[in-house]
């Protein structure tokens, strides 16, 4: 008896640093990552790097701002694709979605927030990039777009289902069409929720270089265009550096990741914000 | 009115068991605002209502009372055909509001004349002020707002609790406060039928107290049709009681007669809770 009870206290010694430690591994590899990056970009993080193009190979300085405004174009042009797709839909799912049709939707929906990324930059690259004969601002955020409608579309349904069923009640009870309860009632009531749900995903996909690798691709100059011409994005730009040979764009690919992830980090904690006060309202 | 205890209210319903006087005889309601005879409701194949024939009478106060599951909310929910929300509901026979059939009328006309206030106060995430409009706005009103929304406030006795702060969340108002501010919201398209589905349910006998009081008041600017669990409350504000059981209309006929001399004996059961 006595050696169980011996061996109980191990095993529970062991469960407990384990999990503890797993617990913990988790946290820190966002601290590891942050730090690391601070520590190797942050050095080169001046005000060159937003405002000045990338020099020539050999010679010092130089900036990412033209990767800096091609990610913003590709964000913007991904927003305007995928976010009215998203929330439309999810808006149908959650009002008047009937049972077999929205289950469809929905699954089709999960499968596609599944593929992998660098299948949709392929399949681009395949509807997009060879019949408008090049790469392209439009042809990046159209793939970054499509990922985003999938998750704008589940988390719009989610905060819209959310929406306590009285309030749609006492719209409708006042003579307001289900149309104009959901326009001025339902939206409104969940517009934190699913403002959080849009800031999310833009963050998710602001971080995918695969997807742009053959839909926008890269340069080293500023790209005036929408529809034709390479355009530049961090992600991208912090791939090829960090494969150069240089120590110089090492360091730069550094600084650009630096940036990337206080962007992503900042949307975040955006996004948790506005829930937050949404609770305590 | 509002002032009969609940002991008398009690010794009332105690009473219930005397013969019924030969003066009694099924209500007639003189001026009837809806009519409903015939009327059987479905949820999909299973039968909910049985063959309900009633008359609302104008500017009164009509209680329906009975067990949970009788059909009373059903039946007040097709007064404004709510029951739609719900899929596979129907309703068949001939419900009518002055003369005009209820169930093939323009749905949002209807609501317009036939409003209705929950069981649980639901105002909207919005200012006190935009909930008392929003029914004005969504059926394109055209005037003053501000003198509708204080009009109706007044109606439903809650002006001084919250004029001074009427573009503040309604979400800061207490449970009672919010009631009255939907009964305010209801009242603020000037509805001719006023359907009120167990509104006190969920407050405590003061704003209960306030929410009675408020109803004969309002009588005298619409028909009121309250659900309630509550017989004292019936007892206490209606002038017509109907009883439900199991989808059918027991009995209906003037509030003293149904809890003094009831004819049927499941009503009697019922009052005196001597109900299984």
């Amino acid at each position: 008896m006595n050696y169980r009870y011996a061996w109980r206290r191990v095993v529970n010694a062991v469960m407990l640093t384990l999990t503890g430690l797993c617990a913990l591994v988790t946290v820190s590899a966002l601290f590891l990552i942050l730090g690391y990056l601070v520590y190797n970009g942050g050095r080169d993080l001046s005000w060159d790097f937003f405002t000045k193009l990338p020099k020539p190979v050999g010679e010092t300085g130089g900036g990412m701002a033209n990767a800096i405004v091609g990610s913003g174009k590709l964000l913007l042009l991904a927003a305007m694709i995928g976010v009215p797709v998203g929330f439309m839909g999810g808006v149908y799912l959650a009002e008047y979605g009937g049972k077999t049709f929205s289950f469809l939707v929905r699954y089709t929906a999960d499968l596609l927030n599944g593929v992998p990324s660098v299948v949709m930059g392929i399949f681009i690259y395949t509807a997009v990039v060879i019949p408008m004969r090049g790469y392209s601002a439009l042809a990046g955020g159209l793939a970054l777009g499509v990922m985003l409608m999938p998750i704008v579309l589940r988390s719009t349904e989610q905060f819209l289902r959310a929406v306590p069923v009285s309030l749609r009640e006492g719209a409708m009870a006042l003579g307001a069409r289900k149309w104009k309860a959901i326009l001025t009632v339902v939206i409104p009531a969940g517009y934190k929720g699913i403002a959080t749900g849009i800031l999310l995903s833009l963050a998710r996909v602001a971080g995918e270089t695969a997807p742009l690798l053959f839909t926008s691709a890269s340069n080293r100059f500023w790209s005036h265009g929408w529809l034709h011409g390479e355009t530049a994005s961090l992600p991208v730009m912090i791939f090829y550096y960090a494969l150069s040979a240089y120590d110089d764009w090492h360091r730069q690919a550094w600084a650009a990741g630096l940036v990337l992830l206080t962007l992503v980090l900042f949307a975040n904690i955006g996004a948790k914000l506005i829930l937050s006060r949404s609770a305590t309202r | 009115m509002s002032s009969v205890t609940n002991d008398a209210v009690m010794a009332k319903l105690s009473s219930g068991n005397q013969p019924a006087e030969p003066g009694d005889k099924p209500a007639v309601v003189a001026t009837p605002k809806i009519t409903s005879s015939g009327l059987d409701f479905y949820y999909g194949s299973r039968k909910t209502l049985h063959d309900i024939s009633l008359s609302v009478a104008e500017k009164k106060i009509t209680a329906l009372i009975g067990p949970s599951g009788c059909g009373k909310s059903t039946f007040l929910r097709t007064l404004n055909r709510m029951y739609e929300m719900v899929r596979f509901a129907r309703a068949e026979g001939d419900v009518r509001l002055d003369g005009d059939n209820i169930l093939e009328m323009d749905v949002a006309k209807l609501r317009r004349r036939v409003g209705m206030v929950f069981q649980k106060s639901n105002p909207f995430p919005k200012s006190i002020f935009d909930n008392v409009a929003y029914g004005l706005r969504v059926n394109g009103w055209k005037g003053a707002l501000a003198d509708v929304v204080e009009r109706s406030l007044k109606r439903a006795a809650i002006w001084d609790e919250v004029k001074d702060r009427l573009h503040k969340s309604a979400y800061g108002l207490s449970g009672g406060q919010q009631q009255r501010l939907c009964i305010a919201r209801a009242l603020a398209v000037e509805p001719e039928v006023l359907l009120l589905d167990e509104p006190c349910s969920a407050l405590d006998p003061i704003a209960t107290a306030k929410i009675e009081e408020l109803l004969f008041a309002l009588k005298e600017l619409c028909t009121i049709v309250i659900v309630t669990h509550n017989m004292q409350q019936a007892a206490r504000v209606a002038d017509y009681t109907g009883f439900f059981l199991l989808g059918k209309l027991i009995e209906f006929n003037e509030t003293p007669i149904i809890f003094k001399r009831p004819a049927k004996k499941e009503t009697e059961d019922y009052i005196t809770g001597r109900f299984g």
